[in-house]
């Protein structure tokens, strides 16, 4: 039974919520480094690791930490872990960390991370939190390689820098630019809605609202009336 | 960039061949989630170009003077607590002294901390070894960048409410592919101010 809910932590972030495709969080990476499947997975990494060691020590301080600082200290927690990843791609992966640039120490203000500290990580045991960090991480990073792959095998003809089609097929270089990138998301979107309503599930119809961090004051603007339009 | 580049180059390039949303993918999340109308879309414009400015008034010294040479591994961690604290200030300082410029851009003011668009400004600033003076302009220039990008692209999603769109496709995948479509169009400007 405990077993079940652990392994339920576990694959929530896989399918069920993957953080882009269901919960649309992470925008701007998902958009910005798959130009290259190997950049999907250099990112997603990068992420997965900041993700668990924030989730494990949020959730260890999660009643020490007062409920009206909570989003500062969980920042600067995340800055920090943050930081140690920046240093350790630099040392030992100079090439990856030239490919994701100023996008590596944004993974700071990336919401899939601030989210499950806020929605997860402060609620749950240790345990939960890692299977949870461990589970979107993996979610997050499977998503970033296929959109890295699809990108570059339309706009380069090559897989992980292996040429596929590149001899043959001339190939569409705008897919590696920015509006390959819009496109690119759209689709896989479009997919995956009909593949959560094929499954009876409801599609995403906007961005990720119920589980960002800075729901409370957005709402006032604009979730607050697309939830009434989807109730 | 180097330090003879002029002012007028530098705000091109920030506003239209780098820019903020549609080349760097920078600040989506407000790009998406509040361009539905222009009216707040201009608002949350207006607010993010004050607060990349003021940041980067002050991270600029801050790098330059106290982090550099010695301890430049704490950029991150130190940049996102100052604008965690400038955008604070900024909204303590226009309650108590503006309230109309308060009660207009107040509430977009919290959604700021954790937009990559001002965090990625201030880093690029540095990256990109502008000196202060020219800061000052590229941050103006994104901010005034994201505004264009808002404004244009809310006008075209209030034209998307009417459209009649296929069903698999409604929703954020057409938001999406609309944003692909402006996208493309600034790839126009590429080149210019270079």
């Amino acid at each position: 039974m405990k077993n079940n809910r652990y392994m339920g932590y576990f694959t929530n972030g896989l399918i069920k919520e993957n953080p882009v495709l269901r919960l649309v969080l992470g925008t701007c990476p998902t958009l910005a480094v798959t130009t290259a499947a190997i950049n999907g997975i250099g990112m997603g990494l990068a992420a997965t690791m900041v993700l668990i060691c924030s989730n494990i020590v949020i959730s260890l301080l999660r009643k020490v930490i007062p409920d009206k600082v909570r989003i500062p200290a969980y920042i600067t927690i995340i800055a920090g872990f943050v930081s140690v990843v920046q240093m350790l791609v630099k040392a030992f992966l100079p090439s990856i960390d030239k490919a994701l640039g100023i996008y590596l120490p944004l993974i700071v203000v990336n919401c899939i991370i601030l989210a499950r500290a806020e929605m997860f990580a402060s609620k749950n045991s240790v345990v939960s939190s890692v299977l949870d960090g461990l589970g979107m991480g993996i979610g997050f990073t499977a998503v970033l390689t296929l959109m890295g792959a699809i990108r570059e095998l339309l706009g380069a003809g090559t897989l992980f820098s292996l040429p596929v089609t590149a001899n043959f097929i001339s190939p569409m270089i705008v897919f590696l630019l920015p509006p390959g990138g819009f496109f690119v998301f759209g689709m896989l979107v479009a997919a995956s809605n009909a593949l959560a309503k094929r499954a009876g599930k409801k599609p995403v119809e906007h961005l990720g609202c119920e589980s960002c961090p800075s729901r409370a004051v957005c709402g006032k603007i604009d979730c607050e009336e697309e939830a009434a339009v989807n109730e | 960039m180097n330090s003879t580049t002029s002012i007028a180059s530098i705000l091109l390039a920030a506003i239209l061949t780098n820019n903020m949303v549609l080349s760097k993918f920078l600040g989506i999340c407000p790009f998406l989630g509040v361009s539905k109308k222009t009216n707040t879309a201009f608002s949350m414009s207006i607010a993010v170009t004050l607060v990349m400015v003021v940041a980067t008034a002050v991270t600029w010294p801050i790098y330059n003077y106290i982090l550099s040479p010695d301890y430049t591994y704490l950029e991150t961690i130190v940049f996102i607590l100052v604008i965690a604290a400038i955008v604070q200030l900024i909204e303590i300082v226009l309650k108590r002294y503006i309230k109309p410029v308060y009660n207009a851009l107040g509430i977009y003011l919290p959604l700021i901390t954790t937009n990559c668009a001002v965090l990625g400004i201030t880093m690029l600033n540095i990256t990109n070894e502008l000196n202060f003076i020219q800061s000052l302009f590229n941050a103006l220039g994104a901010g005034l960048g994201f505004m264009l990008a808002m404004l244009l692209f809310s006008g075209v999603r209030e034209r998307l409410e009417t459209a009649d769109i296929p069903e698999f496709l409604k929703g954020l995948p057409i938001t999406l592919v609309a944003a692909a479509l402006v996208a493309l169009s600034f790839l126009g400007f590429a080149g210019i101010g270079g």
